[in-house]
């Protein structure tokens, strides 16, 4: 009954997801854009933090080079957008390995640090490295081409590009989904509620993070991809580590026990900062206040609790 | 006595200047039970987390089945057959008793690596944590969350996790710690049917004698992390040093050690 529930209420959610530009303001079409794919972000985090249990400092770093290369690849070869979003996922997961290799082996705060240092290391290149990135300009300046595939879209009209958004950001949840259902999945929560015990079973705990590290990068370099068309730049301020803070405080928002929980928490932020900016300035306190509110009385945040209550209950 | 399954020489861990176990030579035959027994700080469990890997001894060698795994990750030696429990409950809290069990025999089965597969869908998986868990006499469990049994109960889903990675030696820490006096007759005649099974070589830490005397097939005395006598039940029982240094018999507690023998 209550799984009915679950599936009924999620394909409502799509059916108004896909509808919303026929229903809501105009300027809605972006905030739905921006929700989506900052949800990707989160849920792709959120594989390393919720699931496997590592809390990551540096994200930004896969999600702006994601953002990075598709905005470089429509500028220089004009590629269609499928191709450009299939090597942001690509140089996503490599940096990921690259940083991870050399992180997943400390734990805890040290972990957290670590990324944090080379999430600064990334952006000090994105912003010094002018012959290729543009330094703090960026790269912008690019048109979209095609889609790809054969497709026929014009992606320049806002409420067509949310839609490629919403579908890509579908598909890449379903799979980020089954993985989290899988077996490898279901040893990343082994390896965070007791990695010792997981070792002693005969697993090289190392590379099960180290796996779980690549595959986040990849869709955090995959929601970066699509960032670029929605700003019209990719600039070194998406890898600035103010932007790897995002996904954690959305995936706490949200919670982190649910799948869904950081989509949840992204809509939450980007509703909460729109709203909250166009009253006050101060934004950053009334984050701060909901935050501080959410970790002392809601830890498992907003999805999680109301989850937990209405699953518990007969 | 045939070739051992474990052949332990002059294993030694010092930590500064401490030394915690002190050159231990032993043999382990195939399908035997050896308890290993000493006061607290004897050095049994650091004898443990070097046989298991967990640490690396300062000195010695360890064999098993006549290959050195001395110094070895734990999950490596995993994978060549040996298991292991801890003192502490080690399981994984936030899942169901089912699902502890799955995690070790998808380990086992190399499933942990498949990405696509549903979990939960996996009827071998599920059919062996099944068997296991009716073995451990907690299948009316299986759906519990882990973190909220028994403690009693606990310990046996650590065992089972232990068994699920089907090691053919078991090192088990001080198993029956914290029971009731039930729950220590069950767990007790449980590992009584697994080592008659004759799958299993079984190392087993423990302070109750009665369990001890109950299980073993030799004993081991540490005393200040060295071996003191290695020898059968009754051998140890009358050894002079063993009676003075750790039975305490000439103690006034003597009529109470005897009670629990």
């Amino acid at each position: 009954m209550k799984s009915a529930i679950i599936v009924g209420a999620l394909l409502l959610t799509v059916v108004l997801l896909i509808a919303l530009p026929w229903y809501a303001p105009y300027f809605y079409i972006f905030i739905g854009t921006e929700i989506l794919i900052m949800g990707l972000f989160a849920a792709s985090f959120n594989l390393v933090f919720g699931y496997t249990g590592m809390l990551s400092f540096g994200h930004a770093a896969f999600f702006g080079i994601g953002t990075y290369a598709t905005a470089m690849l429509l500028l220089h070869l004009q590629w269609p957008l499928l191709a450009c979003l299939a090597v942001s996922m690509g140089v996503g997961a490599l940096l990921a390995l690259v940083i991870g290799f050399m992180s997943v082996r400390l734990n805890e705060v040290y972990f957290a640090m670590l990324t944090l240092a080379f999430g600064m290391m990334v952006f000090s290149i994105a912003h010094m490295w002018r012959s290729v990135t543009n330094g703090s300009d960026g790269i912008a300046g690019f048109t979209l081409g095609e889609f790809g595939l054969g497709i026929d879209l014009t992606l320049g009209n806002p409420a067509v590009y949310y839609h490629v958004v919403l579908g890509i950001v579908i598909v890449a949840a379903l799979v980020l989904y089954l993985i989290c259902r899988s077996s490898f999945g279901m040893t990343l929560q082994a390896i965070r509620q007791n990695a010792e015990r997981v070792s002693f079973c005969g697993l090289n705990i190392r590379n099960y993070r180290l796996a779980a590290f690549t595959i986040s990068g990849a869709f955090a370099g995959l929601a970066g991809g699509m960032m670029a068309p929605f700003l019209r730049v990719a600039s070194p301020e998406m890898m600035h580590w103010s932007t790897s803070a995002e996904p954690v405080l959305m995936s706490i928002l949200g919670g982190t026990g649910y799948f869904l929980g950081p989509f949840v928490g992204s809509a939450l932020f980007v509703l909460l900062e729109t709203w909250i900016t166009s009253i006050t300035q101060a934004w950053m306190l009334f984050l701060g206040i909901v935050l501080a509110l959410m970790v002392m009385f809601f830890r498992r945040g907003i999805l999680g609790t109301f989850l937990d209550w209405w699953l518990d209950k007969k | 006595m045939s070739d051992p399954i474990l052949k332990i020489h002059n294993l030694t861990k010092r930590f500064g200047g401490n030394t915690a176990v002190s050159g231990i030579n032993l043999e382990v035959a195939p399908r035997e039970t050896l308890a290993i027994i000493g006061p607290n700080g004897a050095g049994k469990t650091t004898f443990y987390n070097m046989v298991s890997g967990r640490m690396v001894p300062t000195e010695g060698s360890i064999e098993l089945n006549g290959q050195d795994i001395t110094g070895l990750k734990p999950h490596k030696i995993s994978r060549m057959g040996v298991s292991r429990s801890f003192q502490l409950n080690n399981i994984f809290p936030e899942m169901s008793v089912r699902q502890n069990v799955e995690v070790a025999l998808s380990a086992y089965h190399g499933y942990s690596r498949k990405l696509f597969n549903i979990a939960s869908g996996n009827k071998k998986v599920q059919d062996e944590a099944d068997e296991l868990l009716e073995r451990l006499s907690i299948g009316d469990l299986s759906d519990q969350r882990a973190g909220i049994i028994s403690y009693g109960d606990k310990r046996l889903l650590e065992i089972a996790v232990v068994l699920a990675t089907k090691p053919k030696l078991v090192l088990l820490d001080e198993p029956t710690a914290g029971m009731t006096p039930d729950e220590t007759r069950r767990v007790t005649r449980l590992i009584r049917s697994l080592a008659d099974s004759g799958d299993y070589t079984f190392l087993i830490t423990e302070h109750d004698m009665g369990v001890v005397f109950d299980l073993a097939d030799r004993i081991l005395v540490m005393h200040r992390g060295e071996s003191l006598v290695v020898g059968t039940v009754d051998e140890v029982k009358n050894h002079p040093e063993v009676k003075k240094a750790y039975l305490g018999e000439d103690d006034e507690d003597d009529n109470d050690r005897e009670a629990a023998v």
